[in-house]
């Protein structure tokens, strides 16, 4: 399979990127490692007319630590997010979510910016970074801006993303109790449910992925949390968009929903 | 667009369509069509090769992607007539059946024992996620790249 034809265009800034954005709007796809667009494309279900690489741009492939914040840039890969100290330290959800991505290959060359703007809704980024309260970093036209995890998803493959804009980092507040769990499609390994929950207190946090076709905060879970697991039965309360497909229909999913949600809950007790 | 790179350490130049994959690059371009299009989606692994030293999918990889990259494929493994440990493993073990899936296996266990060079079983089932064998002969994938770490480690 071969995809469409296209001109491939290579950005060594993220000015220069946002400006080539700037000139071919809807018509341009960012890649970086395209482990999610290149398979689209040669599917031909993406058939964008120019191809932006932003994987040589300098900067964009750190990962640091801000005082109380783990800082990823949008061009690590997973696996460089999976070795990274400072990750399994400060932020070990993160690495329990990533260990879990795809397989070594795709861990290889998938990026957390790929895979966030994306916005896959069987990827397990999303989880986390509604469970952790993270900020998406994004720099366009218009300068940078910060983005709350729960205000970046809008739906299936949609964010809350401007044409010209590029994702510049991904900024995580350290996490000390948190836990991923995730119930995987055998073959893909993607997520037919995910589930992370942080507990900070007396409060938990959790981020659910793969029931719906928008990855949420289960806040009627939070509310309703106790200390135990007994809330997992209000985790898909209120949502209107369960996803049925051939690796699980609407019911069992939202069963599994409850299952996933009820093991996070007791794994940070 | 012009691209260059250097395949089991010989440099290459080539003028190549931006739509084309390194799979396809290497198969047609080079004739090194050990590198093998299965799913040709990134499920399957049969086209695994190393870029930079980390095993990826090379049907999922536009050639334009990886200029300048160097890239190990499975010619590039053996020394001259002497083949790699993970080769030999794959022969005495009885590692492959119908072949189709083997030089993506044996990229993938390069990789899984380059960085954990004593990976237990569970590790190395765990590491083979993305290459499928059709033939499911796992069982033997598993026990090949045990001992050629047993070789490789000794």
């Amino acid at each position: 399979m071969i995809p469409a034809k296209f001109e491939y265009k290579r950005a060594s800034s993220v000015s220069e990127a946002i400006s080539m954005l700037g000139e071919h709007g809807m018509d341009a796809k960012l890649v970086s490692g395209g482990h999610s667009l290149v398979p689209a494309m040669k599917l031909r279900m993406s058939r964008p007319e120019v191809l932006i690489d932003i994987k040589r741009i300098p900067g964009l492939d750190i990962i640091t630590e801000e005082g109380n914040e783990i800082v990823i840039g949008a061009n690590c890969t997973h696996t460089q997010v999976m070795r990274s100290e400072l990750v399994q330290k400060d932020v070990n959800i993160v690495y329990q979510a990533v260990s879990r991505i795809g397989d070594i290959q795709i861990r290889n060359r998938g990026t957390i910016g790929g895979s966030l703007a994306h916005a896959d809704p069987s990827s397990d980024y999303p989880a986390v970074v509604l469970a952790c309260d993270a900020k998406i970093e994004v720099e366009g036209g218009n300068g940078k801006r910060s983005i709350d995890a729960k205000d970046f998803f809008l739906g299936i493959f949609t964010t809350a993303l401007e044409e010209d804009e590029i994702i510049t980092a991904v900024r995580f507040p350290k996490v000390a109790n948190g836990t991923y769990f995730k119930f995987y499609q055998s073959a893909s390994r993607f997520a037919v449910v995910g589930v992370a929950a942080v507990k900070e207190g007396d409060h938990v946090k959790v981020g659910v992925t793969g029931v719906a076709g928008t990855p949420y905060r289960a806040t009627a879970v939070e509310n309703a949390y106790s200390g135990n697991g007994d809330a997992a039965e209000h985790a898909v309360d209120g949502i209107d968009d369960i996803m049925s497909d051939h690796f699980a229909d609407e019911e069992y999913r939202a069963h599994l929903a409850k299952v996933m949600v009820r093991k996070a809950l007791e794994a940070v007790n | 667009m012009q691209i260059s790179m250097t395949i089991n350490g010989k440099e290459y130049s080539h003028d190549v369509e931006p739509r084309i994959s390194l799979a396809q690059y290497l198969r047609e371009n080079l004739d090194l069509t050990g590198t093998h299009i299965g799913c040709d989606t990134s499920g399957c692994g049969a086209c695994t090769v190393h870029v930079d030293g980390a095993a990826a999918k090379a049907c999922t990889l536009l050639a334009v992607q990886v200029d300048g990259s160097e890239i190990t494929t499975i010619e590039g493994m053996a020394n001259g007539k002497e083949m790699h440990p993970i080769q030999e493993a794959f022969k005495e073990n009885h590692g492959l059946q119908c072949g189709f899936c083997t030089p993506g296996m044996v990229m993938t266990a390069a990789d899984i024992l380059k960085n954990n060079p004593n990976a237990s079983e569970e590790e190395i089932r765990h590491g083979l996620e993305g290459n499928f064998c059709r033939c499911t002969g796992y069982h033997n994938i598993v026990k090949s790249i045990q001992h050629a770490a047993e070789k490789m480690n000794a």
